[in-house]
């Protein structure tokens, strides 16, 4: 059976996240042990209210090295919400910068719309040849943020305790190249913001809605990680 | 394409038990809050509402176990209101599957709840749940709508246009705005009040009270109307989701 560990940090509703897995038939784990969390076949990195919070919650429970570590050994990991939003440079939220991960190249910044928050479901503009959007391109999917990534940044290698690595493609994805694993980026036009709905590079995914709100959708969305993992 | 708007039905539920009359025919216990939110799933709802009409400390754990159960069999954003005092209530109503609480007279004894609630959890959290209606007697604030609270029964003298300004401005996520003039009477949404409320706050608003037919819905959203949210109309059967929503495509909005 395949394990999924929810990391459990103190931010999101972990649980839907939990029920949503486990419908699928996996073995789902919520934790933030580093030994669970590290040999999980995949780990979710939930995430919901402020970036700062979210990121100094996520260090506090040794979240980023687990993260940094799965993703260095090729090990899948899956931000939702905050949780894709952490992973990118840097996070502008009332006016005070927080540095993210930087396992993405770009800034999240405040939504520019009549109405905020992005409440509800919406369409996104999946790439080709995405893993997660595969079969649901046309869908849509549940939002709720008020800040998103409006830019991707090309980055080659992500420097990490005082070295550096590449994101390597995943054996399991068909599409595999030599060097660094190719960025896919599925994008979500809001108001005058267009920004980063799901993203996807060897073995780090995120996305931005909540696939553990998004019915079917998001339940064979969930899927398609699993698949790979 | 645009984000779609929302159909949301309100599911009141006291001690256990869904309160309004249901009358759906496939169902085997109608009165069942959790088999009735699956059948609203099934039907297409965006999100739900359980309103815990009553909201006694001792049918707190009833609640928290209906919507654990709830939460098991249903993929979609869940709210939950009545008598959310404290940073606690929600914190417990989030751990057992909830997505969202509404909070009402609370806040409006305490407006820095709605900040406390804000910073712990996040606005997106915290739908402020506004129950307005006109007052043009010689008491009547500045806007001539006025807050309410016990169902429509109690007067507040709060302005209600200043009251959901100061509510955005100390952290709520979204305002479901509940016309009581319009409820009960299946006549149509209250179409000026949403547009008041429209013109005061950039963040989204749900609609209620009022709607009695499938085209009550597309003013709504006319009108300024993110999300609309009906109760009994629904479960008696009177419209489905899908009709709500046909109606709302054919007015040219988009719907999931």
């Amino acid at each position: 059976m395949t394990a999924v560990t929810v990391f459990d940090y103190g931010f999101g509703n972990v649980r839907s996240m939990v029920r949503a897995l486990a419908n699928l038939g996996l073995d789902v784990t919520l934790t933030s042990d580093y030994r669970t969390s590290l040999e999980a076949d995949g780990l979710v990195v939930p995430g919901v209210g402020a970036f700062g919070a979210c990121m100094t919650g996520l260090k506090a429970v040794g979240g980023d090295r687990v993260i940094l570590d799965r993703l260095r050994a090729g090990r899948p990991v899956l931000g939702v919400c905050v949780g894709q939003q952490i992973m990118f440079d840097a996070g502008h939220e009332h006016g005070v910068e927080t540095a993210g991960l930087g396992l993405i190249g770009g800034d999240v910044v405040r939504l520019d719309a009549p109405v905020v928050p992005h409440m509800g479901w919406d369409t996104v503009d999946a790439p080709e040849g995405s893993v997660l959007l595969r079969g649901v391109e046309d869908e849509r999917f549940y939002f709720v943020h008020s800040y998103a990534a409006a830019d991707v940044v090309p980055k080659a290698a992500i420097d990490y305790d005082g070295s550096s690595f590449e994101l390597a493609p995943l054996p399991t994805v068909n599409d595999a190249h030599d060097g660094p694993a190719p960025e896919k980026v599925t994008w979500c036009t809001y108001g005058n913001s267009t920004f980063v709905a799901a993203y996807e590079r060897g073995p780090l995914f995120a996305t931005q809605f909540h696939p553990e709100k998004s019915a079917r959708a998001g339940a064979k969305l969930l899927q398609n990680w699993v698949d790979v993992l | 394409m645009s984000l779609a708007v929302r159909v949301i039905p309100c599911l009141d539920v006291d001690a256990g038990r869904v309160v309004k009359g249901v009358h759906f025919e496939n169902l085997r216990d109608a009165g069942d809050p959790v088999e009735l939110a699956a059948e609203y799933y099934r039907q297409g709802a965006d999100e739900l509402t359980f309103l815990d009409v009553t909201a006694s400390s001792s049918h707190r754990q009833t609640m928290v176990d209906v919507v654990s159960r709830t939460a098991e069999q249903i993929f979609i954003p869940l709210t939950v209101g009545g008598g959310v005092r404290t940073p606690e209530d929600v914190d417990s109503l989030l751990r057992c599957g909830a997505d969202k609480v509404g909070v009402n007279t609370a806040a409006i004894n305490d407006p820095a709840l709605i900040s406390r609630i804000a910073d712990r959890f996040g606005s997106q959290v915290l739908v402020l749940s506004v129950d307005a209606r006109r007052e043009r007697g010689e008491r009547h604030t500045e806007s001539g709508f006025e807050v309410t609270t016990m169902g429509g029964r109690k007067s507040t003298g709060i302005d209600a246009l200043w009251w959901v300004k100061r509510a955005e401005e100390l952290g709520a996520g979204e305002i479901l705005l509940n016309s009581m003039d319009a409820d009960g009477t299946q006549d149509g949404f209250d179409l000026e009040m949403i547009r008041a409320v429209r013109s005061e706050v950039s963040i989204p608003i749900i609609a209620s009270g009022g709607a009695g037919k499938a085209d009550d819905f597309p003013p709504a959203i006319a009108a300024g109307a993110d999300a609309v949210l009906a109760a009994s109309i629904f479960h008696y059967g009177k419209v489905t989701i899908g009709e709500v929503k046909d109606a709302i495509r054919a007015a040219g909005y988009d719907v999931r």
